[in-house]
């Protein structure tokens, strides 16, 4: 299966587990930036790791320091291998933008609709972009 | 497309040094994300940056400060990681609090005022109507469009100083007249008016609105009066933690809505919520993790921080008793200095005033595994678990504070 979706901002083409949220995530307080675990014992993916996976949100919320723990992730290692959102979030994202400034190898964020998120959960992804257009491969 | 004036242009390529261009650069690419074709200019900027999340922030700030940067625009400091007031003391190790000062002394550096609130509008900084604004801190966004109509989006960290640096942000979301009316009711009429009026209305109320309205305007209706800033204030922080609301309107209250019809924009709404009592039960249940309620080990409050009122409060409600268990009680600057010698009477009565930051952003409170806080913050109540391991159980002023003399849970004061 091939779905199509928007480049949000570029980074290496990836080959991931995709792991599909199913709620909305705060990354401040949301994601623990020294383990890359979700850590909202509210979430339902608590205990999990974001890390390497090719993460798929469906909305962020809360706090405006999400640009911030996901800075660290990169920084760390342990950010997700791509970002796939609902919708371009300048809050979460500026995380990569300030990355590439600092010269880190940022993951690729594109945009494809939540829709699609339930069917790509847990399935190995292909995420590349040519020209602003997306691809993901199942 | 983002049209950049040849200003602009001439920034983003170092006319002003590497430091304003880059600043500039993820200004621009911002718009370009976000599908604005062009900037705006400016007049104030609040810069929720400076708190210590990990190394790669510090680098962050200290690049701009190598690279010649200052702010163009009037620009105050959130929280930062330490108490540079000596009010309490935190547990950072020694690296992370070395980094921790280093951010901070880099933000003064870039010439943002050290004010170290999350409460700037109750600190002096209060933009004018209309004006546009690039504000960061959720409840700081949430107050500056909803209390003073000023025009922010929720400004992230780096790019609240890179937009004060630039003086410039993208013109797109809430600097649009046309995205600053309201799509959702949130009709509050049907709840008993001695809830309304109590001080854990509106916390609560913020809690279920922000998780309704996620990042879309609401108003709120059936207010008969203004509840208070310190209210709104608590309404901001509680809706801006548990959804993304950067604007919300209350009805006969907030200035862009002199009614119901003038928030909507004369349109019918998307959604009509009639918030029940049930609705609130339950909301004000979701506040609490602690699975039992027979201990606290803490008592926080202060999130936002402090007004001097919530100080007078305080003061009444424990009326010179000593604590069994501390209360944290988190405040800015500005209010160090308008409570003055009253301070001391609180500490001596066992309440641990923290200035400068707070006990969810920064290891403040003992490392005591299980341990139970309680607050009457939604901000704190949402945020405690995740950032203390801290479980909550949320109470209002009153029992909080009756609670930290009992030295266990007590509800049951008036709230």
């Amino acid at each position: 299966m091939t779905l199509q979706g928007e480049l949000l901002l570029d980074g290496r083409p990836v080959r991931a587990e995709a792991m599909a949220l199913t709620a909305p995530i705060s990354f401040w307080g949301g994601v623990n930036p020294k383990t890359g675990e979700i850590a909202d014992v509210r979430h339902p993916e608590h205990g999990r790791s974001i890390s390497g996976r090719a993460l798929l949100i469906p909305a962020t919320i809360g706090s405006s320091s999400a640009a911030a723990v996901l800075l660290e992730l990169v920084h760390a290692g342990l950010a997700p291998s791509a970002i796939v959102l609902h919708e371009p979030d300048a809050i979460l994202l500026l995380g990569l933008i300030v990355a590439r400034e600092l010269g880190y190898a940022t993951p690729i964020a594109v945009r494809v609709d939540a829709r699609h998120f339930k069917t790509l959960d847990g399935q190995s992804v292909a995420i590349s972009a040519e020209d602003r257009i997306a691809t993901i491969t199942v | 497309m983002v049209n950049l004036t040849a200003d602009e242009r001439a920034i983003a390529g170092g006319a002003r040094g590497e430091g304003a261009a880059m600043a500039m650069r993820i200004v621009a690419e911002t718009a370009r994300l976000m599908g604005a074709d062009r900037l705006l200019p400016i007049e104030s900027a609040h810069i929720d940056g400076a708190l210590y999340h990990g190394d790669s922030g510090t680098l962050f700030a200290e690049r701009l400060v190598a690279g010649g940067a200052r702010v163009s625009v009037r620009a105050t400091l959130n929280v930062g990681a330490i108490d540079l007031t000596g009010c309490s003391r935190n547990r950072l190790p020694p690296h992370e609090h070395e980094m921790a000062t280093r951010m901070m002394h880099a933000y003064r550096q870039l010439g943002c005022e050290p004010t170290w609130t999350c409460a700037p509008y109750q600190a002096g900084h209060r933009p004018r109507f209309g004006s546009h604004v690039a504000w960061g801190e959720s409840n700081a966004v949430a107050f500056c469009n909803s209390v003073l109509g000023a025009r922010t989006n929720r400004y992230g960290d780096f790019l609240d100083i890179a937009c004060a640096i630039a003086g410039r942000a993208p013109d797109y979301g809430l600097h649009r007249t046309e995205n600053r009316f309201a799509t959702i009711v949130f009709e509050v009429s049907s709840l008993d008016r001695s809830f309304l009026a109590s001080d854990i209305a509106w916390p609560v109320l913020g809690n279920l609105y922000g998780r309704m309205a996620g990042n879309a305007v609401g108003v709120v209706a059936g207010v008969s009066s203004s509840p208070g800033e310190d209210a709104l204030k608590g309404f901001g922080a509680a809706a801006a933690s548990s959804g993304a609301v950067g604007l919300f309107h209350i009805a006969g209250v907030t200035p862009e809505a002199a009614d119901v019809h003038t928030a909507l924009n004369n349109v019918p709404p998307v959604e009509r919520i009639v918030v029940t009592a049930d609705m609130v039960i339950d909301s004000q249940r979701r506040l609490s993790t602690a699975e039992r309620a027979d201990r606290i080990d803490a008592v926080a409050i202060g999130s936002p921080h402090l007004s001097i009122d919530e100080f007078d409060r305080l003061e009444r409600l424990l009326a010179g008793r000593h604590v069994a268990v501390p209360i944290y009680a988190c405040t800015g600057r500005h209010t160090l200095s308008q409570l003055g010698s009253r301070r001391s009477l609180l500490e001596r009565c066992g309440v641990v005033v923290v200035a400068d930051t707070c006990v969810v952003v920064t290891p403040i409170l003992p490392a005591t595994p299980g341990a139970i806080l309680m607050t009457n913050s939604g901000k704190f109540a949402h945020y405690a678990p995740s950032n203390t391991a801290y479980s909550v159980l949320y109470a209002s002023l009153a029992d909080c504070v009756e609670s930290a003399v009992a030295g266990k849970p007590s509800f049951g004061g008036r709230a």
